[in-house]
């Protein structure tokens, strides 16, 4: 193995194999977290929104695997001095932080394989939009995986981190249009929505398995919004964040 | 024929948030290997100058050096010779000890089985090897310290730091980890700081006495003893008339007076206060007479600037 393979390893035993070997609970509300929506949606539509909700959990667990990594990242950080060690150490900022959120991957893999399964279930769709979707599921980890580097690095207070994390996931994934449609919200309560990159994700998401019907003109916005915002985010985690303290 | 490997800091102060100085203009050269002890009161400055040196911090101004390496600009060289656990350093509670040291090494680039091969192998030399695969979260605190060490042990690195690896431990297990503290300084450079004096004086090949940001004293033993004129220590309940002719007194907080003085004199007070039936101890320096010679001094010369100032 690499020195650089050994590096990522690390973050991924210690953030994700070990605590799910160890914890098996926490398994759990990983998976329980996505499928609730998911549920719920199902009867309250009639079945209607199904595809919808399918879409949207995915989104949602690639978008809680960002801000969960700003909670373990300051936990680690804050309660054991873990990131202390590992800045003494040869392993650099952007190794570690590689490492995590491929932990934080893993961490929602269970989730992740059980709404695929489901996705290919339900949702029957040509291979270049599940392709589309994967991208959006991708530039969605990206853009939340950025944020929550740059934020733990901040954080001195377990407490506030778990705050944040929960406020976050409240703004982003449930009050967002992502388990429904941005449809659903009246006008001009819709345009608050455009605040949350989730939209943009769901929006592009919600239109590849044909539930929404985008002009070309709405979906190239939502594309570079969408990649303008992973860009933007993923230059204030890598700036931004501090690894030696000032 | 190779220099001399040296720490050194020039001028290296800290300054948090505009105003509150850490850290002021501190200077030093000390061989880098053995064990450095920086001993001082709470806010003294011990860790800043520990995490400015285990690259973790930034200073306000100076330059520090470890082995011609500036802890700025060659930080990441650094980082490949060095550990650190710093001051509140804990053990993942999900994980075992074992799994503990075998990731610290796979942070060092170790492969994985290396890492884990080595990893039972420091465990074992802490004594845990019954408790390698227990959880974290079920051993004792003098254990987790173990496991700590046993990271750095594991991870051969040259300079190593731990901020205050004994606080909170009972007397024995901060005797084990004595032992363990003087074998990594055998052939290594190791920086300890902390709160008891006798650690330092037990394990320490050098001290350096820190109060309010400033380096007051730096050396060996003999070294800082040589600082005081006197040798020896008495110390007595406040109150006695004592008629010293040579030496010096000092009032201590726990209301006794303590008299640095000469072996002759000590002698001859010792004798008087026999006779007079006075409890006392007497004894040759040690390094808590001499940081409290040392920061007490230095807290009067404080007190008498900030009189000044108020005048």
């Amino acid at each position: 193995m690499s020195r650089l393979g050994s590096q990522i390893l690390a973050s991924i035993l210690v953030n994700a194999v070990y605590e799910m070997k160890n914890y098996p609970a926490v398994l759990v509300i990983t998976v329980l977290s996505p499928l609730s929506f998911l549920t719920l949606i199902f009867f309250i539509s009639g079945g209607t929104l199904l595809a919808v909700g399918i879409v949207g959990g995915l989104i949602m667990t690639m978008f809680s695997a960002g801000t969960s990594l700003q909670a373990d990242l300051s936990h680690l950080k804050n309660d054991f001095k873990l990131q202390d060690m590992v800045v003494g150490s040869p392993t650099s900022a952007s190794v570690y932080v590689t490492g995590m959120a491929l932990s934080e991957l893993i961490y929602t893999s269970p989730a992740l394989v059980i709404l695929a399964l489901l996705f290919g279930l339900f949702v029957h769709v040509e291979l270049v939009m599940v392709l589309g979707i994967v991208i959006v599921m991708l530039l969605m980890f990206l853009t939340s995986i950025s944020l929550g580097f740059a934020f733990a690095t901040f954080s001195s207070d377990i407490v506030q981190s778990f705050a944040f994390t929960r406020l976050l996931s409240l703004l982003f994934t449930t009050l967002a249009p992502v388990y429904y449609p941005i449809t659903l919200i009246p006008m001009p309560w819709r345009y608050l929505a455009y605040l949350s990159p989730t939209t943009y994700a769901a929006e592009i998401g919600h239109d590849l398995i044909g539930f929404l019907s985008l002009s070309a003109d709405m979906l190239i916005i939502d594309w570079v919004v969408l990649l303008g915002l992973t860009i933007i985010f993923l230059w204030v985690g890598t700036k931004k964040a501090r690894w030696r303290e000032k | 024929m190779g220099q001399t490997r040296e720490i050194s800091c020039e001028g290296i102060t800290k300054v948090y948030d505009g105003n509150k100085t850490a850290l002021s203009s501190i200077d030093f050269a000390i061989p880098a290997h053995g064990i450095f002890a920086v001993i001082g009161r709470n806010g003294a400055g011990k860790t800043t100058l520990a995490r400015i040196l285990s690259t973790l911090l930034e200073p306000t101004s100076g330059k520090a050096t470890i082995d011609g390496l500036d802890v700025m600009a060659d930080a990441n060289k650094l980082r490949e010779r060095m550990a650190v656990v710093p001051q509140e350093g804990r053990t993942v509670a999900w994980m075992t000890p074992v799994q503990t040291v075998s990731a610290y090494l796979l942070w060092r680039g170790i492969s994985y089985k290396e890492s884990l091969k080595r990893a039972g192998e420091a465990v074992a030399r802490v004594g845990l090897e019954d408790q390698a695969d227990r959880l974290n979260r079920t051993l004792s605190g003098g254990m987790k310290r173990k496991v700590l060490v046993a990271m750095v042990l594991a991870s051969d690195s040259e300079f190593i730091f731990l901020d205050e690896p004994s606080t909170g431990l009972d007397p024995i297990s901060r005797q084990q980890l004595w032992r363990l503290l003087i074998e990594l300084g055998k052939d290594r450079f190791v920086l300890l700081t902390t709160h008891y004096l006798e650690e330092a004086e037990r394990v320490a090949d050098r001290i350096g006495i820190l109060n309010n940001g400033r380096l007051m004293a730096i050396g060996n033993m003999p070294e800082l003893r040589g600082r005081l004129e006197h040798q020896y220590s008495l110390k007595v309940p406040a109150g006695l008339d004592l008629q010293v002719k040579v030496g010096e007194t000092v009032d201590l907080e726990n209301g006794q007076l303590q008299v640095l003085t000469t072996q002759d004199e000590a002698l001859r007070i010792s004798k008087n206060l026999i006779e007079a039936k006075a409890q006392f101890s007497v004894n040759p320096i040690t390094l808590d007479d001499i940081f409290t010679y040392t920061v007490g001094s230095i807290d009067a010369e404080v007190r008498e600037d900030k009189e000044a100032d108020e005048e």
